[in-house]
């Protein structure tokens, strides 16, 4: 006779199996084209570079590892610590945060605007915010250099309403690659918001107002808190890939002031040093690997069944 | 309560919004614009011209690139999203189990490394299999622009989901819908808005990637974006610029039938 | 929804059979973007009845990687003369014997034998330039044939002044500014040379690519580019000017070449007979708007290009050039040490 535990225990089982193959297709998949590849790199970091690029496989060195925390002086051979790499850091990591407030604060009030038009016209608004983005990356950052040139429509139109006399210098600043940045991360921001904001009931909205609550307390009190899975799933899908940018950075600030995402791709490219690449881009995986589970880990703990 | 108070409005919501509907719009005139160039330059206005759409309708390359570009990026985007809907219904709204930051991890993983990094390592990878098999067609660009879609589907679609009520989804079973017409009549219709926003993040994401598609690629298998890179060190011709108004007055035209088809709807 | 399921069923429909269907002759060549005139590979395509496709790279270490890789489906490649070695020593590159074909006798001898490729056994001259400094010389006066435009910059063009940042050419440029000879290992001159670009450095606004629009427009008054680039700025603005550094400057050349693993050998044999003639190869380099090594080419090619100053090397600067050759192993490991600390 089956107990009421063993009916229990198959359930969970079953429970098990039934995640485990709905996750499977998307497993597999990032395993065979995303993850499985990485290990080739992890690999690839304990060999020693090739003359012109690639490595001479078989050969193994820590040089790789080495290089990402030391440097040595080219002409006398002292050792330091490499505070070039970790200003480098520093620039990446302080650029993605700018970015993803300022796609914050721009994409809240866009992802609210079209959440609550009209049921019908929603996904249409959708279309509008992402159509721009249909354009590929290169070509909009050209036209970016067209707004923001000194002889562009920025300047030209300071100029025209007298606000200065002469063009400002924005391009090849950090200002310009701001601005690529926020413009190429914001339907990341906006997306992820959209979806979680649509579905806020305003019953509870209209219960903060009834309790005299002012607009800003309601924004602050009920609405943010109802949207904060949005909020973080878009501060992730902003923030962690423009860790590793390079094409923004490379055309509207010049390429003179190196981000992560550059210096890497220096490695792969005429820096011709692919263990040191390959152990860099593990390196910040890693960081960023462990700050995204300590952070599902403790959401998770206020995480049950909603009922 | 005064007539006329919107429960949905903030402050500067509407404002901020429309500037940025503005300034995402800026550029992309500018684009247009000087598709329009008579003169060689992406930059210079010399009068007007449809020389570059004349150019563009011969320029076969082009085309190619362009056509395959957006067949790779719907594709991509639709498998991806399918895999990150399923993934999404088992990792969110139950409490930690084992297993379950694996999987978040695993999944969220394509975002994470520096694509110079994954195109690097699948060059490596694939080369190999194309060696092996014999085969190189597009089977290659299509799983990789999958992986990396992933994460971008899945982030909208957990969103969507984990502040989803689970008492409509019981109130089915109660009236004993088997778990299949539960999900497709009741969870699927609640969860679509995420997974419009997850499709339309993927299809975007891949339209525009650049550094991957350029290591994997292998003869013949041009894309959009690669076009432009190889482009970026010699000259950039307003070509470029007719070739993506065309693609933008479609997809405008596409986003237009779709409001009208929907409009019947209400 | 089922309209996006249509249309997307009818797109794989479509891309299935293309790629099922072959053309009867295929060449697949692999190339520097937008440096290959489609007109000519028309003309081709049409001579010999076959399918060409042209599949772009944006630098030598890309397309490096990529055919080092394997299963790439590439026929054909256009190294630039200083990574020809790494090609032909790593056996990537066929040797078709260039010089046993018909149109051999049309390349200028100047260009026959050259240090990668003596006696011209893989590979057929594509296009060749010089890299210099192109100055915009209404807002300057002084001699713009100096490098000391980009790294003693003149103060009315302080903050103007655009450095292209491949490694080669700039370490080239920065050695033989500090009295060196190219691929130099003499320490002191490469110290020299080091704290030349890092002190200059402060003085560029940037380090890229696209320098065209740039200059036209005035977002740059200065850069060091090659030619073709040069002589395409001036067409559009006639006070920008090309100058010869008199310290030492680099000619290079990129070259048609086969690769071992083809699969289209023969079609890409006739290709590089083709690119031999006198009239395509001016077809080649009016679209490139670069030289190309082929006597006879003059009379083919576009009004503008034939007295172009971008393309005639000076007399005076006979002897101040160099062909850019690729170095040693031991020294591209230092000049990639100095680079990367100059990058940073």
């Amino acid at each position: 006779m089956t107990t009421v535990r063993e009916i229990a225990e198959a359930n969970v089982q079953r429970e098990i199996r039934r995640r485990w193959l709905l996750t499977a297709p998307a497993l597999i998949v990032i395993f065979l084209a995303a993850i499985g590849p990485l290990f080739v790199m992890l690999l690839y970091s304990f060999m020693v570079k090739g003359d012109y690029g690639d490595v001479k496989f078989g050969q193994f060195s820590l040089d790789g590892w080495f290089n990402v925390f030391f440097t040595r002086d080219i002409f006398d051979d002292t050792l330091t610590f490499a505070d070039a790499h970790l200003s480098i850091l520093w620039r990446s990591i302080s650029l993605s945060l700018i970015t993803t407030v300022t796609t914050l604060f721009f994409g809240f009030p866009t992802a609210y605007f079209i959440a609550t038009r009209p049921q019908h016209q929603r996904d249409t608004w959708l279309f509008v915010v992402t159509i721009p983005f249909w354009t590929n990356i290169l070509i909009r950052t050209f036209a970016m250099q067209e707004v923001l040139r000194n002889e562009g429509i920025v300047n030209s139109a300071l100029m025209a309403m007298h606000l200065i006399n002469s063009p400002i210098q924005i391009m090849f600043t950090n200002w310009a690659v701001l601005f690529g940045m926020v413009y190429v991360y914001l339907p990341l921001m906006v997306l992820p918001l959209y979806a979680s904001m649509e579905k806020i009931d305003f019953r509870l909205v209209e219960a903060g107002y009834d309790l005299y609550a002012t607009r800003i307390q309601v924004l602050r009190r009920i609405i943010i808190p109802l949207v904060n899975p949005g909020i973080i799933a878009g501060s992730i899908l902003v923030f962690i890939p423009s860790l590793g940018a390079y094409v923004t950075p490379r055309v509207l600030g010049g390429g003179k002031s190196m981000m992560l995402g550059n210096l890497i791709e220096l490695q792969f490219g005429q820096g011709r040093d692919w263990p040191l690449g390959a152990a860099l881009s593990i390196t910040l995986m890693v960081v960023v690997t462990l700050a995204l589970l300590v952070y599902v880990r403790n959401a998770s703990k206020g995480e049950g069944s909603h009922g | 309560m005064a007539k006329g108070f919107s429960v949905r409005s903030q402050p500067g919501f509407v404002f901020i919004a429309l500037l940025c509907f503005f300034l995402l719009y800026l550029p992309i005139a500018t684009l247009v614009f000087y598709a329009f160039n008579a003169g060689v330059s992406v930059a210079v206005w010399e009068g007007f011209s449809l020389r570059w759409f004349q150019s563009a309708m011969h320029n076969t390359q082009v085309q190619e690139a362009t056509l395959r570009s957006v067949f790779i990026a719907v594709t991509s985007a639709f498998l991806s999203t399918i895999a990150a809907t399923m993934a999404a219904l088992a990792t969110t709204r139950t409490a930690n189990y084992p297993g379950l930051t694996f999987k978040y991890a695993f999944i969220n993983q394509p975002l994470m490394v520096p694509e110079i990094v994954t195109a690097v390592a699948l060059l490596i990878v694939f080369s190999r299999i194309k060696i092996w098999t014999g085969y190189s067609g597009i089977g290659y660009l299509l799983a990789a622009h999958t992986a990396f879609c992933i994460p971008f589907a899945y982030l909208p679609i957990r969103a969507r989901l984990e502040n989803m009520d689970l008492t409509l989804e019981r109130a089915a079973a109660d009236l004993y819908a088997t778990p299949w017409n539960a999900f497709k009549r009741v969870t699927l219709p609640l969860m679509w808005p995420g997974i419009i926003a997850g499709f339309m993040l993927a299809f975007v994401t891949s339209l525009d990637d650049v550094v991957i598609t350029e290591f994997v690629k292998s003869g013949g298998q041009e894309t959009l974006p690669t076009y432009m890179l190889g482009q970026l060190r010699r000259v950039v011709t307003p070509e470029i610029n007719a070739i993506s108004t065309v693609f933008l007055a479609i997809s405008i035209l596409f986003v237009t039938i779709f409001f009208f088809l929907n409009r019947k709807k209400v | 929804m089922k309209v996006k399921l249509k249309l997307l069923m009818a797109g794989i429909a479509f891309f299935a059979t293309a790629g099922i269907a072959h053309a009867d002759g295929e060449l697949n060549i692999f190339n520097w973007g937008n440096y290959t005139n489609p007109d000519v590979i028309k003309k081709f395509e049409e001579k010999y009845k076959v399918k060409v496709t042209i599949t772009d790279y944006d630098s030598n270490d890309t397309a490096l990687a990529k055919v080092r890789a394997g299963g790439h489906g590439f026929d054909m490649v256009v190294p630039s003369g200083n990574f020809m070695p790494i090609w032909i020593s790593d056996g990537l590159l066929l040797e078709t014997r260039p010089d046993q074909m018909e149109n051999f006798k049309n390349v200028d001898p100047a260009w026959v034998n050259v240090p990668y490729d003596p006696g011209r056994h893989y590979s057929v001259p594509w296009q060749w330039g010089t890299v210099g400094v192109v100055v915009n010389t209404s807002k300057y006066k002084g001699d713009i044939n100096t490098w000391d435009i980009i790294f003693k910059t003149p103060d009315e063009l302080k903050g103007k002044v655009n450095l292209v940042p491949e490694m080669n050419d700039v370490m080239d440029a920065a050695i033989k500014y500090n009295g060196g000879k190219h691929c130099s290992l003499d320490k002191e001159v490469l110290k020299k040379a080091r704290n030349t670009l890092v002190n200059a450095k402060p003085n560029w606004v940037s380090m890229e690519y696209s320098t065209i629009d740039k200059m036209v427009k005035g977002d740059f008054l200065a850069t060091s580019d090659w030619n073709g680039s040069a002589m395409r700025q001036r067409l559009q603005n006639p006070d920008i000017k090309y100058g010869y550094p008199k310290e030492g400057f680099t000619t290079w050349m990129d070259n048609l070449s086969v690769l071992k693993d083809a699969k289209n050998i023969d079609n890409a044999k006739l290709f590089q007979n083709f690119v031999m003639d006198p009239e395509n190869a001016a077809g080649l380099s009016a679209f490139a708007r670069c030289g190309n090594g082929i006597l006879g080419s003059d009379k083919f090619m576009p009004a503008d290009m034939k007295d172009a100053p971008e393309l005639i090397i000076p007399k005076a600067m006979e002897g101040h050039y160099e062909f850019a050759t690729a170095c040693p192993p031991e020294v591209t490991e230092i000049y990639t040490k100095i680079w990367t600390e100059v990058m940073k």
